[in-house]
């Protein structure tokens, strides 16, 4: 990306990740992905009773561009498949997404043909909130959650290229999610 | 209104006034629904300001945020959060494995499996019990009707919502997760029931705790049991039937 790509793997990178991981989580801006009832909750998060300004992620933008995470609260439904994902691939590297709620998660209670069976079937997840919907607190906790995530394990540069090559060669492995059964379907 | 000018203001033109069919008279060209005329100077003055009395106003109300991470708020007292597995007062298991809860779940969260209880491994009073017993927290809305299924209220809810993760895995919550921690004298299951009782007696609440026969059982059976200390203090009133 810039010139923390150019870092040579070691003590100074390490150094370097802490940094960026701390700068990224501190400033976490949101895009608006709204889709259903869990979304009242979200932006109850974003009122003075809940304050989300204090993780310094106070505006949620309305374009994908300046945004950093995606929450997407609410059941995803095969016709907003598509569209959810456009929204995904037009944020800007680094980007994160937080599935909120259980519809978004797994499809909660909708098992059915119009609804999506988890928002991970088109978006790579990286914290699942349960909840029906979740109260604010719970999604603050998600988001403390995935901070904790961004500061401690944001790899740069020479790690970034091996922790992706482990992470590809994990997904080749892995079960897709359309082929699990049982509660994991 | 129109007939009002007679206070002077001298701000509009001559206002024009038309009649209409009811006879009643209107200002047409300057119809202005926040009209001052009736204020005084000194409100008038202030009027600009008063926009922001609400602002001013509320730098010396109290801070309605919730400083959540770090102060945590109590929920409401029934508030509907993670599930728990109950035991009887002796350590018991109260679910049978029943699937009544599995059956009354809206979103098929619930999984359970029944084993048969025997005199090796007596998990709960009776003949089955839960062997295996998940909890899918992506699917769990937390509707409560699992609670109101269960028949020995072996299920119930904690006011516990801190429950995010990182995997779809992680989220699905075993028995060893939901199963609630032992209480100080508790004898960790499996052991026999005490004696002389039905699982009927248990579910009447006639049993109050571990007697001496089902410390002794444990003792020759599993005697590096931690739940032993506690369960055979001699000080504690040992339990058995009322």
């Amino acid at each position: 990306m810039g010139l923390e790509d150019k870092l040579p793997a070691g003590f100074m990178l390490g150094k370097v990740e802490d940094l960026v991981g701390w700068v990224r989580s501190s400033s976490m801006w949101p895009v608006t992905m709204g889709l259903a009832c869990c979304a009242i909750e979200m932006m109850a998060t974003g009122t003075s009773r809940f304050d989300i300004s204090r993780f310094g992620m106070e505006v949620f933008r309305a374009s994908p561009r300046q945004a950093d995470l995606m929450i997407v609260s609410g059941r995803l439904s095969h016709k907003m498949a598509p569209v959810i994902r456009s929204v995904y691939d037009q944020m800007s590297d680094p980007k994160w997404v937080i599935s909120m709620g259980v519809c978004a998660s797994s499809g909660g209670m909708f098992n059915n043909y119009a609804i999506v069976q988890g928002v991970d079937h088109v978006l790579p997840v990286d914290v699942y909130l349960p909840g029906c919907p979740p109260r604010p607190e719970m999604l603050i906790n998600a988001i403390l959650e995935l901070h904790e995530q961004v500061v401690k394990q944001e790899p740069l540069g020479a790690n970034r290229a091996e922790v992706r090559a482990k992470v590809e060669a994990a997904a080749l492995e892995a079960t897709p999610t359309h082929q699990m059964k049982g509660l994991l379907a | 209104m129109a007939d009002s000018t007679g206070k002077g203001r001298g701000r509009s033109p001559e206002p024009r006034t038309t009649k209409t069919a009811m006879g009643a008279t209107h200002d047409v060209q300057n119809f202005d629904v926040d009209s001052d005329e009736d204020k005084s100077a000194l409100e008038e003055f202030f009027a600009p300001v008063a926009g922001f009395g609400v602002t001013m106003a509320s730098l010396f109300r109290p801070v309605v945020t919730e400083q959540y991470p770090f102060e945590k708020k109590p929920t409401a007292p029934r508030y509907h959060g993670r599930h728990q597995l109950n035991r009887h007062p002796d350590g018991l298991e109260k679910c049978i494995g029943c699937e009544l809860c599995a059956w009354a779940c809206p979103a098929d969260a619930i999984y359970v499996e029944a084993g048969n209880n025997t005199p090796d491994a007596q998990y709960a009073p009776g003949e089955r019990y839960g062997k295996v017993y998940q909890i899918n927290y992506l699917r769990c809305i937390f509707c409560g009707l699992c609670i109101e299924a269960c028949p020995t209220r072996a299920l119930t809810m904690t006011n516990d919502y801190e429950l995010a993760d990182t995997t779809r895995e992680k989220m699905i919550f075993e028995k060893d997760q939901l199963l609630a921690p032992l209480r100080s004298g508790m004898l960790s299951a499996p052991h026999p029931m005490v004696e002389g009782t039905t699982d009927g007696d248990y579910y009447r609440g006639a049993v109050t705790g571990p007697t001496a026969e089902q410390v002794d059982w444990v003792r020759e059976h599993r005697p590096e049991d931690p739940s032993l200390e506690s369960a055979a203090d001699p000080g504690r009133a040992q339990g058995g039937k009322r």
